[in-house]
């Protein structure tokens, strides 16, 4: 059977919930912190944790030039809040310093939806995935505007939550905090499609 | 409350307990740091820190200073709040639920329900399902974990000895948790109530414990980390990451210990990572034994 290998990027965040969910989707799901750990992967998500923390490690531990390499040569990602952030080709308020591998064509606004007491739960529709996801939004980003190459999944307030570009997929929300796999099966069936 | 699209087929909920212990597994793998002005918390972030704790006083001075630790001035934590883009987290005393009402009030990210500061009751703690902002607890075993948990709790730290710089009491509790955990995975069903009982927590949290085989939610180490092996330490022994206090912003050159202690947490097995982060780093902060300390300066022990 044609079993995909898909990286969860390990520098800090929920990487245990995307391996679990990665699994259920039947992919093979392994935690990447090194260079040579990504050259062994047919995709990679990104999980979500602290876009600044995740962008500095990435940076000292030699992975950002890599990473952007690969994503530009094609490799599928999915990205989850931080990662959402780390996918943007522009951060609209980013720390100093602050840098994205990129790959998708918008900008970003970081704890758009506020802080934790702002944090909630609400249905999301999605194209492409039948019936309402449940939306774990936590201190959660949208994406503040999107290229032409860029199709917009789904909105929530009239603010855009998911989207896709090419081999590229995004959401500010997290699929792996509820148990619900079916925003990885999708995932998992693009880097399928790639193979 | 915004109204909400067509496309979204519930109405949004804050506050529920998906979103509290969601929030801390984003902080996995992360170091949090005390701070204790807007100077330090942005050395904080540009180390790598997933949050910052904001305090007056690091547990070294609480100690050194004695008398009653409170709730810091909100204005130091709202300075600190604007001065960062990474989570804030603030400390409550234990039971004292209108310092915890006022840190939401502010906006803090979590509340730490903290055996650092005096306690203001010492039977109970605050009930902290009635607040929208989650809460992180300390323990020092597992049934203490699981009560406040039961209380509300979305995160559990392992007490450790705060402001000692002393890696011991840390690694005592840590252990003590996992080997608890270790223990109920192989009971069987009629021994979970016994050991409910024993634990002194509710059946249902214990039932849960043994059949995931962790706790419900996230699980950090505190207490006594001051070196980039430390915090590797907590994490191979089975902390999911690591609170550091007193041992940064005490220590020769913070700056530099911070961002060595946040790249030993992320490649916590790997030696030579560790050595790297571990050189040149100036003096750490001095450190008490806690042999010598009287069990009434024993923080660990306020809570139960």
């Amino acid at each position: 059977m044609n079993t995909p290998v898909i990286g969860v990027l390990a520098l800090q965040g929920d990487v245990r919930e995307h391996l679990i969910a990665l699994a259920a989707a039947d992919a093979v799901a392994r935690p990447v912190r090194r260079p040579e750990e990504l050259a062994e992967v047919d995709g990679l998500v990104i999980p979500g944790g602290e876009s600044t923390t995740i962008s500095k490690l990435a940076t000292l531990f030699g992975l950002m030039e890599p990473l952007r390499e690969r994503i530009a040569a094609g490799l599928p990602v999915y990205g989850t809040c931080a990662g959402l952030i780390m996918l943007a080709d522009k951060i609209l308020d980013p720390r100093s310093g602050q840098e994205t591998f990129g790959g998708i064509d918008m900008i970003v606004r970081r704890n758009a939806f506020g802080r934790q007491n702002e944090s909630f739960e609400a249905g999301v529709t999605v194209d492409g995935i039948d019936g309402p996801v449940e939306g774990v939004f936590i201190r959660a980003p949208w994406v503040e505007s999107v290229g032409a190459e860029v199709e917009v999944l789904a909105e929530h307030d009239g603010h855009i939550v998911a989207v896709r570009q090419g081999r590229a997929l995004a959401t500010s929300f997290h699929p792996e905090l509820t148990g619900d796999h079916r925003v990885h099966s999708l995932f998992v069936d693009m880097v399928r499609a790639e193979r | 409350m915004s109204t909400t699209p067509s496309t979204t087929p519930q109405s949004p909920e804050t506050g529920t307990a998906r979103v509290k212990r969601g929030m801390a597994e984003q902080l996995k793998g992360g170091v949090i740091m005390d701070v204790v002005n807007a100077e330090q918390a942005k050395i904080a972030e540009d180390a790598g820190a997933v949050a910052v704790m904001a305090l007056e006083r690091v547990p070294a001075d609480i100690r050194k200073d004695g008398g009653v630790a409170r709730m810091s001035d909100p204005n130091m934590i709202e300075e600190i709040i604007g001065a960062v883009s990474i989570p804030v987290m603030a400390k409550s005393r234990i039971g004292h639920f209108v310092e915890a009402q006022v840190l939401q009030s502010l906006g803090v990210d979590y509340i730490d329900e903290s055996e650092v500061l005096t306690p203001a009751d010492e039977v109970n703690h605050s009930d902290k399902w009635a607040f929208t902002t989650p809460f992180v607890c300390g323990a020092t075993n597992l049934g203490e974990a699981l009560r406040r948990i039961a209380e509300g709790a979305a995160m559990i730290r392992s007490k450790g000895e705060a402001g000692t710089g002393n890696v011991v009491e840390a690694v005592r509790h840590l252990r003590q948790i996992k080997n608890e955990i270790a223990k109920l995975r192989g009971f069987d069903n009629n021994e979970l109530f016994a050991a409910a009982k024993e634990l002194r927590a509710p059946y249902e949290l214990v039932k849960e414990v043994a059949e995931l085989g962790k706790l419900p939610v996230v699980l950090f180490s505190a207490g006594g980390v001051a070196t980039p092996a430390d915090a590797a330490l907590m994490r191979q022994l089975g902390a999911e990451g690591v609170f550091v206090g007193s041992g940064i912003f005490k220590s020769g050159d913070p700056a530099k210990r911070a961002a060595a202690i946040v790249k030993a947490t992320t490649f916590y097995d790997d030696p030579k990572v560790i050595a790297d982060a571990s050189r040149n780093l100036g003096e750490a902060m001095v450190g008490i034994n806690c042999d010598t300390l009287p069990e009434s300066e024993r923080y660990a022990n306020r809570g139960w």
